[in-house]
């Protein structure tokens, strides 16, 4: 039996069939795409996005995620900050609350808010009372970003600090730093890199985004409709060659960050 | 400034998790219990749950095995050129950078009814898209790095010399694996397993598009969870997400547990 196992051809054909099922999940389908949107020419891969539907919501999508990247590595890094340097009642808990958002499906998160900020609600009564539409608008769009992206900058940040060693800092108060001077010249230039690579890995997550946001937007073209919403709403009314066509600008865009990330990383662990 | 800090925290964290946590949990319950109970005992929602756990144990199985074998052959094997080894290495994480719609749009795309392969299939009488394949397929593609990522690190961590000590001992492949690999990635194996069914449990895009969403046929919980929003039965959505959300944090806390054992050797 084990000589049979052993066997040159058993061997070949395992290896083979591992990585073809490899190569057929995982490449076939991203070159299905990129071939799908060109099959008709270029011609109509750019008419599909001459399509002002099409670009404004490639644009919507791009702004958004800014703006919810940017909060979150504001409060990320803050975060990471205090949980690595404070002891204060509840941290333990708080801690293993940062990953609720990646752990719970996007389509809970995303009606978790409509319920929250959503009409007939608490916080949706008194903000249409004092003028702000939250929900089927932009800043619900931008809220569902933050909450699904939340813990990556946290998760970046936090074991950087926990590396960053205290004689470096001490070594600057002795030599008579101010405060604000050894945070902006010590630990700061130590928290970038998190702060930049969770960032990146953030805004690619928040482009890509479709449970939370296609939940709380309300999907009007050009002011609340994001690009993945948009390529749904092509694949559901039988365009997907239009589909495609936006589809290859967000995974250009995506393939190219998470090749930045990789370089980031490999530079981090050259220096 | 301490103190300051501490509760912009809490602040956040409250606004950002506590609060719409709580008022879905409320608003679930806002017809009392029998309200909660009556929308998960719909038989849609029945369907809708068993679906989802179908497609959880079918994707987790998949990865589980093909993830160990591909890591193992990403980190151990000489017989893949050092450059092709860093070429597959990197289209690993690939899934990570597609968006869960797109995902989906791919497979309909490579296999459904208009598409060559699609056609071929549904000559044999396959139906594989808007049908629990190609949900699976879907799934098994956005959810494929996760075992992977998690067992290559202790791969490389622990080295090949025990491995080589055990076959010059004449220990043959399969039994090398159980006795010297296996008890050192297992905790790894695990965790990739929790996040595989957490990831598997939850997704929705790629299902979506891929799924048709038909009721009592290809609709899972998550994309129940939205037609409910949609038809604006809140309270019902509520229910099954409560259902989908305690599933999630339970699967949370196994990760902090098993997280703490992986570190323990």
């Amino acid at each position: 039996m084990n000589s049979l196992l052993r066997h040159k051809g058993w061997t070949w054909g395992f290896r083979t069939t591992i990585l073809l099922y490899f190569v057929v999940l995982i490449v076939l389908p991203i070159l299905g795409v990129y071939y799908n949107s060109f099959s008709l020419g270029f011609g109509t891969f750019a008419e599909s996005l001459s399509d002002p539907i099409a670009w404004k919501s490639v644009f919507l999508t791009l702004k958004l995620a800014i703006i919810a990247t940017l909060f979150n590595v504001a409060a990320g890094t803050m975060i990471a900050w205090v949980l690595i340097r404070y002891k204060f009642p509840g941290k333990a808990l708080l801690n293993s609350l940062v990953d609720l958002p990646f752990a719970l499906p996007t389509a809970v998160g995303g009606l978790m808010i409509l319920l929250l900020l959503g009409p007939g609600s608490l916080i949706g009564g008194m903000a249409e009372a004092l003028g702000f539409e939250i929900v089927f608008h932009q800043p619900a769009i931008v809220i569902a970003m933050i909450f699904v992206t939340f813990p990556f900058v946290i998760r970046a940040v936090q074991p950087l600090l926990e590396e960053l060693d205290p004689s470096e800092e001490e070594a600057a108060y002795t030599m008579g730093a101010k405060g604000s001077r050894v945070f902006w010249r010590v630990i700061f230039p130590s928290m970038a890199p998190g702060m930049i690579g969770g960032g990146m890995l953030a805004f690619s997550r928040a482009l890509a985004e479709f449970g939370a946001v296609v939940l709380v937007a309300g999907n009007i073209p050009g002011r609340t409709l994001v690009s993945s919403v948009f390529i749904f709403g092509e694949v559901e009314s039988d365009n997907p060659v239009g589909a495609a066509a936006v589809s290859i600008i967000l995974l250009t865009l995506s393939f190219l960050i998470l090749w930045l990330i990789n370089m980031l990383q490999m530079r981090g662990r050259r220096s | 400034m301490r103190n300051l800090w501490i509760g912009l925290t809490y602040l956040i964290f409250f606004l950002l998790i506590a609060a719409p946590l709580g008022k879905m949990t409320m608003s679930a319950f806002s017809q009392g219990f029998g309200g909660f109970w009556d929308a998960l005992a719909r038989p849609e929602a029945l369907h809708a749950l068993m679906m989802t756990g179908f497609v959880v144990i079918v994707v987790t199985v998949f990865n589980t095995l093909f993830g160990i074998m591909l890591a193992l052959y990403l980190v151990r094997a000489n017989w893949i050129h050092p450059r092709l080894k860093g070429l597959l290495n990197s289209i690993v994480d690939l899934p990570y950078a597609v968006s869960p719609v797109i995902g989906g749009l791919m497979i309909v795309l490579l296999l459904g009814p208009d598409s060559a392969l699609g056609a071929l299939f549904e000559n044999m009488g396959i139906k594989i898209v808007y049908a629990f394949p190609g949900m699976a397929i879907a799934t098994l593609f956005v959810t494929f790095p996760l075992m992977v990522r998690e067992v290559m690190p202790v791969l490389q961590e622990i080295g090949s010399q025990q491995e080589e000590a055990a076959s010059t001992l004449g220990a043959y492949g399969w039994t090398t694996f159980w006795k010297v690999t296996w008890p050192s990635i297992r905790w790894a194996v695990i965790y990739g397993v929790i996040l595989t069914v957490a990831r598997s449990l939850g997704e929705f895009g790629a299902v979506l598009v891929v799924s048709g969403n038909i009721m009592n046929k290809t609709q899972t919980a998550t994309t129940l969870v939205y037609q409910d929003v949609e038809n604006f039965n809140v309270t019902a959505a509520g229910g099954v997400a409560l259902v989908l959300a305690a599933f999630s944090v339970g699967l949370l806390l196994l990760m902090e547990w098993t997280k703490r054992r992986k570190e323990v050797h």
